[in-house]
């Protein structure tokens, strides 16, 4: 399988052009399923997060990059509300899904974090059977009532993930034992077993070789189709092959949101040029 | 080169020390084992013993020595998971319950094994037996006297502490990760201790389990006058019975037998069997312990 | 916030019963954690309920009361020619607590004076200069006598220690506080052993490799740089041994003696605190005197070893700050 990217991909290229072009000329069918609007966010005293707004459209993959500490896998961890628990934490503005703020005292985190789903850096499949993982948030959610549902469901999942005909006569193993690339798409399956609408990405792949990484990219277009997808990545040609839309982060700012194609051929902003031209990291 | 001279001196004398350690361990296993081996066979472990404590075997001791662990751990490993859990899960460390929690479990391990004796006499035979007797029984004197069930009692309030410590270190070992992935997916905090978590600390739950049960097995002071008993013609069978148990027969042998050379044969096999139950509980132990620490280690 | 953001509306089905579970599992493991203040709660309690009758009950005061257990009595008969006796089953009961007090003194001394130097050196050779075959032998010894029950320890000074001394020394008696407290030092050396073994490895390589490029040996090094730096952790292994030796009951109740004699030498028969009321628990009147007295020693046995762990604890931190103060 070719690696997918801009050069060689002609019908991706058309596709981000199009939508691209849709976007400019305000036409375009996009909605947003997820948006941030002015959120700041603290830890204790340190303001990591720095009046971000930005749109995550619907069926559309939205990278954010920039350097380490600039706060994107922050404003990532916002949006399931995985940043609850840490102390000190203190978010101001909107998250929105769906127009619905989700910081309310009445949000349901439960459902919420089903609806939003998360991919972690370090692939970290529970020390189950490979069937157990992707069955987890379906047990427990309790959305299945009978086993033959929720093989149903595993199937799907481990299907969507491309992962279905390499396992499918392992189920039972531990999947600990599977390799890195394939852990980090059993992580992927079991965050889509739970049929979420928004699936968060935190540089899935940087713990990854090329190979895993390239199918993991490659998977994403499929997802495409019928999630919302949101990937935080330092890799900037990642960035550039995968997304539609791409938002450029430094020090907790927001410096440039554009349709990749612009944003990478055609900075707005210097201090985006300088950092997709390597010249700071 | 007097200063490295008198170093060798030094150092000669810290092996001794570890030679004597050595040497009075191997005296007392070397002792037990060369008197005790002797006597040992399939009909001491199963029968009962005969003419008054001189032949016939030991089996109703090792059967209420069983008994009484078995219940105790019903009771110290259901508690002592929840306050592990408690503490590794859901404690603020900085608040007053925590503190007094620990202060609490702490001086727990640190009372004299006696004190737990009056404590299962003075609480669980008196108070309890007796409130006990008194709702359900009419006043009849039922359960408020020595019961294997007031000494397992006795024995888990023991052990607790082993229990606590070995299961939060587990839990504590636990990478975040886990626990990340499974709010990520939408599960409740209890969902995750005890679908994610707890599993993968089993094997501090086993064992402290084991441990406690070593424990159990080889202290006698607790229990002296909480159910255990010289002489029972039959197994305990109620759990207000009374029970023979290994190590009380081993004290009451060694210091009430009216001929001494004479049990003397079945007291050393006694003390063996007990060794070497002890020994063997706390070889499964470390073992577990160290396979566990293995896989944990591979499977990053 | 803006005017029009509402929450999201509906959650998945299930989503309150499965909170409402949470709720009660979090509840519930609270309670467990009541449970464990109010188990040490209650041992306090009732214990100290069935001493306090010996301070407040004028029955029991009748036959014995504070004064009559710590200070020097004259009990007037001549069989009773010293002023302290615990003799608490007879015609004139007496409960003279310093018999008793010094008897789990001495075979405690004992205990530490054979225990500690084996334990601390053990620990020293094991750190500084054993190879490492002989390091992986000594650790399951340790654990091998460290799971050695007491009652077994005390069967064994009984039988086989006891002629062992009595011959060696030509002792008059054959159980006495030596016999004891060898046989408790023995369940003390893995304690000591084990906290004094953490200290010394916790003692930084750097500060080794420093002395021995300054031409120390490597004994100068132990003895002078790791053994001081280790100094709160040796303490609080000797602490604990000696809160360990001083409750104990199983091996000075089989090998002591179990004769309440009050006197410095070491080779007569003792009678512990632990051991008295383990030897006569089992024949008191429930409610008599005698009954409140036994519970009152448990009192003072577990105020002693309460007190000697909190010292320990206390004097390690202070040490422990005192030595990382001098380091900087």
């Amino acid at each position: 399988m070719t690696v997918p990217g801009p050069r060689n991909d002609f019908p991706l290229l058309k596709t981000q052009v199009r939508t691209a072009t849709d976007a400019a000329h305000g036409s375009a069918d996009l909605s947003k399923r997820m948006e941030t609007q002015q959120v700041n966010i603290y830890y204790g005293k340190r303001h990591a997060v720095q009046d971000v707004s930005i749109p995550f459209y619907k069926n559309l993959i939205t990278a954010i990059i920039g350097p380490s500490g600039c706060g994107k896998s922050t404003l990532l961890r916002a949006m399931n509300r995985m940043n609850d628990a840490i102390p000190g934490y203190r978010i101001e503005g909107q998250v929105l899904l769906d127009g619905q703020e989700i910081h309310t005292p009445g949000t349901d985190v439960i459902t919420l974090r089903r609806r939003v789903g998360m991919v972690f850096q370090q692939p970290n499949p529970f020390p189950k059977s490979i069937y157990d993982n992707v069955a987890f948030g379906l047990r427990v959610n309790g959305l299945v009532k009978s086993r033959a549902e929720l093989d149903e469901r595993v199937e799907k999942a481990l299907r969507s993930a491309a992962l279905w005909d390499e396992v499918k006569d392992r189920l039972n193993r531990n999947a600990l034992q599977l390799s890195g690339g394939e852990q980090q798409r059993i992580c992927i399956a079991r965050a889509l077993a739970v049929q979420p609408e928004v699936l968060l990405m935190d540089e899935p792949a940087s713990a990854l070789d090329p190979v895993s990484t390239a199918k993991i990219e490659e998977l994403m277009f499929e997802l495409k189709k019928d999630y919302t997808i949101v990937i935080v990545t330092h890799n900037m040609q990642q960035a550039a092959r995968v997304s539609d839309f791409t938002a450029f982060l430094l020090s907790g700012q927001l410096i440039e949101f554009n349709p990749t194609p612009q944003l990478f051929t055609r900075p707005a902003d210097p201090r985006t040029e300088a950092y997709i031209t390597g010249r700071f990291g | 080169m007097k200063s490295r001279f008198a170093d060798r001196i030094f150092v000669a004398l810290c092996l001794f020390a570890v030679l004597v350690v050595i040497a009075m361990l191997a005296a007392v296993l070397g002792n037990i084992t060369y008197y005790g081996w002797d006597r040992l066979s399939w009909e001491f472990i199963s029968a009962s013993p005969t003419h008054g404590m001189t032949a016939g075997g030991i089996f109703p001791a090792i059967y209420g020595t069983v008994l009484l662990v078995l219940l105790m751990t019903i009771f110290v490993v259901p508690l002592g998971v929840c306050v592990a859990i408690y503490f590794s899960e859901y404690a603020d460390r900085s608040s007053r319950l925590y503190r007094w929690t620990r202060a609490a479990v702490d001086n727990l391990a640190g009372v004299p094994s006696i004190v737990f004796g009056l404590f299962g006499l003075g609480f669980f035979v008196q108070f309890v037996g007796g409130g006990v007797d008194k709702l359900f029984f009419g006043g009849n004197l039922t359960f408020r006297q020595p019961a294997i069930l007031w000494a397992s009692l006795t024995m888990a309030v023991l052990t607790l502490p082993v229990v606590i410590v070995s299961v939060e270190e587990t839990l504590r070992a636990v990478p975040q990760s886990f626990r990340d992935a499974s709010y990520a997916l939408g599960a409740t905090k209890s969902q995750t201790i005890f679908r994610v978590v707890l599993p993968n600390a089993m094997s501090g739950v086993l064992t402290g389990g084991i441990l406690a049960v070593s424990r159990g097995a080889g202290e006698v002071a607790p229990i002296l006058f909480v159910g255990a008993a010289y002489f029972l013609p039959h197994l305990p069978t109620k759990l207000n019975d009374q029970f023979m148990e290994l190590g009380y027969h081993v004290f009451v042998l060694s210091t009430q037998s009216p001929d001494v050379e004479a049990t003397k044969p079945l007291l050393y096999s006694t003390v063996f069997v007990l060794l070497a139950l002890t020994f063997l509980l706390n070889s499964v132990a470390v073992a577990i312990r160290a396979r566990l620490r293995v896989t944990a280690g591979s499977g990053r | 916030m803006s005017a029009n953001a509402t929450t999201l509306p509906t959650s998945d089905t299930g989503v309150a019963r499965r909170r409402a579970w949470d709720w009660a599992i979090e509840k519930f493991i609270y309670l467990s954690s009541l449970v464990a203040i109010a188990i040490i709660a209650l041992i306090f309690l009732f214990v100290g309920r069935e001493a306090l009758p010996v301070l407040t009950s004028p029955k029991v005061h009748e036959e014995v009361t504070l004064s009559t257990m710590f200070l020097s009595q004259n009990y007037g008969t001549s069989e009773a020619p010293l002023p302290y006796v615990w003799q608490p089953v007879g015609v004139h009961p007496k409960y003279s607590v310093m018999p008793l007090l010094l008897g789990s003194l001495k075979a405690t001394l004992i205990a530490m004076l054979f225990s500690a130097p084996l334990a601390i050196l053990a620990a020293i050779y094991t750190t500084e200069f054993a190879p490492r075959w002989l390091r992986e032998i000594i650790k399951p010894v340790i654990e091998m006598l460290a799971g050695i029950p007491s009652v077994v320890l005390g069967f064994f000074a009984l039988i086989v220690l006891a002629t062992v001394l009595q011959d060696l020394f030509d002792l008059e008696y054959r159980l006495n506080a030596i016999n004891a407290g060898i046989a408790l030092g023995l369940a003390v050396i893995p304690i000591v052993y084990t906290i004094c073994e953490d200290a010394l490895t916790a003692v930084p390589r750097s500060y080794r490799n420093a002395s021995l490029a300054l031409g120390a040996s490597p004994w100068q090094t132990a003895w002078k740089v790791v053994l001081p730096s280790a100094l709160p952790g040796v303490f609080a292994g000797i602490v604990l041994g000696f809160g360990r030796a001083i409750g104990e009951t199983m091996i000075v109740l089989m090998a002591s003696g179990n004769a309440a004699i009050t006197s410095w030498n070491f080779a007569e028969p003792v009678r512990t605190l632990s051991a008295s009321i383990a030897a006569e628990l089992g024949e008191v009147v429930f409610g008599s005197p005698h009954y409140h007295v036994l519970f009152f020693l448990g009192v003072m046995l577990f105020v002693i070893t309460f007190t000697v762990n909190w010292i320990g604890t206390i004097a390690v931190s202070r040490l422990r700050k005192r030595l990382a103060g001098a380091d900087r």
